[in-house]
């Protein structure tokens, strides 16, 4: 068999036990807990495994692997900010979250303030952070497929061209998260990210293991072959090679290193702002257990950013940088290039190569369905509850209604990036995960944080965090050279960039701090501030949590 | 399929809002959340501050960073497996230490308010 023959058939036993769970679970999914929170019923070490599935996306899985490969040290950045990331979620908000709230990340917003205001803006920030992490998602995964089925330009695969193919992944993909989402509700979408996590944590501990006894097992050689191949020599090992580069304009190099902070502290600030991950909170019984999963959690995804290492700088040693650029500029293909090479290496000739690379790609599909099923049912999630039951019905609507809203908004959800990451798929956008990291420190993690510390906190504050920290990371956003004026923007052939850097976080995240402290000094509310009594009561000690 | 069984979630309590208003004025609460705060602020900036100083670093100190420290080893990777090693030991420590310091106290007024135990304190 060929190493498509073999992709395929791994892709398809996957998508039908995947489906078969989604079925299972959707027969246990009754009431709108089981729905929303997969009946509260998961152990600690189960949830820590799906925050995991939930979190590890394409982006950090091939991502980082081809920044590491291509760039060196810089990738190493991204592992560090995105694990640290999880002691804000562990230490202030996991187990207060999982005392106070119920479905959503707005529950705890709007515990004390005035539900509409609050639940219309928690809506809409987390639409919006989850389509752009979902559409960053769902054009990646197009690219991913044609590329590990090899179809190129001129090519066919079952009588589609690459642009075919691209088209029917992107469809494929959306079809599964909603039948997972709309079926199986947070038990479906719980168990295919948990059996996500054993894969990619299975496949790439293989691929560190193979790596490393290349090198018998020493760290200094596979670092100086990695240095040696890329043709970069020691500035490979060191940073500046793709983040805050030094160059001759003392201007331009000032920019860059700006931006570097500024990418630095959205990963560490955005984790624990992201709603699919919050609301991850809510399925297991207790705040204990929750402390549980971010402990679980933090040693998964600790432990596969530590393998990211290897497999970055294993491609860039035994694959070498000019053979990864040669199919994907970005370098999302190191991994899986690098799982055909170790393949060849230690299985024996083509063939090898074949099982192993059919392997990885199996696992970098899992990778991106459990996380597009977590993305949609955030947003179905909050646009049910939040903006459905409690905007529009103001809380008079029967718990089964409120469900069927759900998995109709599901839907719709899903139809909609379908269609959106069709026509987004010849633009790069890849910056979006950024983007999505940027408008979650910048809008919801302010206000969940003044929400639970701050008594003092207001409606008019809550709403001016999520707005001023979504509009100013969007607007940054949108004049920066990633969307303008640059060779590698979104529109490459036109310019009306002015704001320099890639990553607004530096700006964004203390303007959302800032338009909730304004906010609040600028209004009064006398009945959120009396109920803090209850929130603060109720988050330290779960009495009355449900 | 569960492992975990309920704690604190056995079903909704009927808590008046005024028992809360009483609880949060109380010593025993006042206990709670000086210690709770105590822990988290200070270790959040610490551990905020560490990881600024890594990417600080990374952005300014780039020789000292290329230093080599053993074979190909050089400061910077060191520092980054700092980071992850920090990271490790934050999250058990601060598991630890609520499971002797913070459970209890928050197990006590929970007991009193949902009225079911004879918990002294």
């Amino acid at each position: 068999m060929s190493a498509r023959e073999i992709t395929i058939v791994l892709f398809v036993i996957l998508v039908i036990v995947t489906l078969g769970i989604t079925v299972w679970a959707g027969r246990q999914t009754k009431s709108a807990v089981d729905f929303y929170a997969g009946g509260r019923s998961f152990s600690g070490f189960q949830n820590g495994m799906a925050i995991s599935g939930d979190y590890m996306s394409a982006a950090s899985f091939l991502g980082i692997a081809g920044i590491i490969a291509l760039s060196g040290y810089d990738g190493f950045l991204y592992s560090i900010g995105f694990l640290v990331a999880w002691l804000v979620a562990l230490l202030l908000i996991a187990e207060l979250m999982r005392n106070s709230g119920k479905y959503t990340m707005a529950d705890v917003l709007a515990f004390r303030m005035r539900q509409r205001p609050v639940r219309t803006a928690a809506a809409v920030s987390t639409i919006t952070v989850s389509i752009f992490y979902l559409l960053a998602q769902m054009v990646g995964a197009g690219a991913l497929v044609a590329l590990l089925l090899g179809i190129k330009p001129g090519q066919t695969f079952l009588g589609m061209d690459a642009d075919t193919a691209k088209v029917a992944t992107i469809i494929l993909v959306g079809a599964l998260m909603i039948i997972y989402v709309t079926v199986g509700g947070m038990k479906g979408t719980t168990y295919v990210q948990i059996i996500k996590a054993i894969l990619l944590m299975s496949g790439a501990a293989l691929m560190t293991i193979l790596v490393l006894a290349a090198y018998k097992f020493n760290l200094s050689d596979l670092l100086g072959d990695a240095a040696k191949q890329s043709g970069k020599g020691d500035a490979f090992l060191k940073p500046g090679l793709r983040y805050g580069v030094e160059s001759a304009d003392a201007m331009k190099t000032f920019y860059s290193k700006m931006d570097l902070l500024s990418l630095g502290i959205a990963l560490v600030l955005g984790t624990a702002g992201l709603p699919h991950i919050l609301i991850r909170f809510y399925t297991v019984p207790s705040a204990r257990a929750a402390r549980k999963s971010v402990l679980w959690a933090i040693g998964i995804i600790g432990t596969f950013y530590l393998m990211t290492l290897a497999l970055g700088f294993g491609a860039a040693a035994l694959v070498g940088g000019k053979a990864i650029t040669a199919q994907d500029k970005a370098g999302n293909i190191a991994a899986p290039l690098l799982a055909e090479n170790l393949g060849e290496r230690y299985l024996g000739g083509e063939n090898g190569g074949a099982v192993l690379l059919a392997v990885i790609a199996a696992v970098a599909f899992a990778t991106i369905l459990a996380v597009v099923a977590g993305l949609t049912l955030a947003s179905s999630s909050s646009l049910a509850h939040d903006f459905y039951a409690n905007v529009v019905k103001r809380g008079q609507v029967s718990e089964r209604q409120e469900v069927v809203v759900a998995r109709i908004s599901a839907l719709g959800i899903g139809a909609v990036s379908i269609v959106l990451a069709i026509f987004a798929q010849s633009l790069n956008v890849a910056f979006l995960v950024a983007l999505a990291f940027a408008v979650a420190a910048s809008a919801n993690l302010p206000a969940i944080l003044y929400s639970l510390f701050w008594k003092r906190f207001t409606t008019s504050g809550a709403v001016a965090a999520i707005y001023g920290g979504l509009i100013s990371a969007v607007v940054l956003v949108f004049f920066s050279p990633v969307v303008s004026g640059s060779p590698t923007a979104m529109f490459p052939d036109s310019d009306w960039h002015w704001f320099p850097l890639s990553n607004p976080g530096i700006i964004s995240i203390p303007i959302g701090f800032l338009c909730g402290y304004v906010g609040t000094l600028l209004s009064k509310d006398p009945a959120a501030e009396e109920k803090y009594a209850e929130l603060e009561v109720r988050s330290l000690t779960g009495a009355g949590a449900q | 399929m569960s492992i975990d069984t309920p704690e604190t979630s056995g079903g909704p309590h009927v808590i008046s809002e005024a028992s809360y208003a009483e609880v949060a004025r109380s010593e025993e609460f006042g206990r709670l959340r000086k210690t709770f705060r105590g822990f988290v602020f200070p270790v959040t900036i610490a551990f905020f501050l560490w990881y600024a100083l890594y990417v600080f670093l990374s952005a300014y100190a780039r020789d000292f960073m290329g230093t080599k420290i053993v074979g190909n080893i050089n400061v910077g990777l060191v520092f980054g497996l700092l980071q992850f090693v920090s990271t490790f030991v934050i999250a058990w420590w601060y598991a630890h230490w609520a499971g002797r310091k913070l459970d209890p106290l928050a197990d006590d007024i929970r007991h009193k308010m949902e009225g079911d135990s004879e918990v002294t304190s």
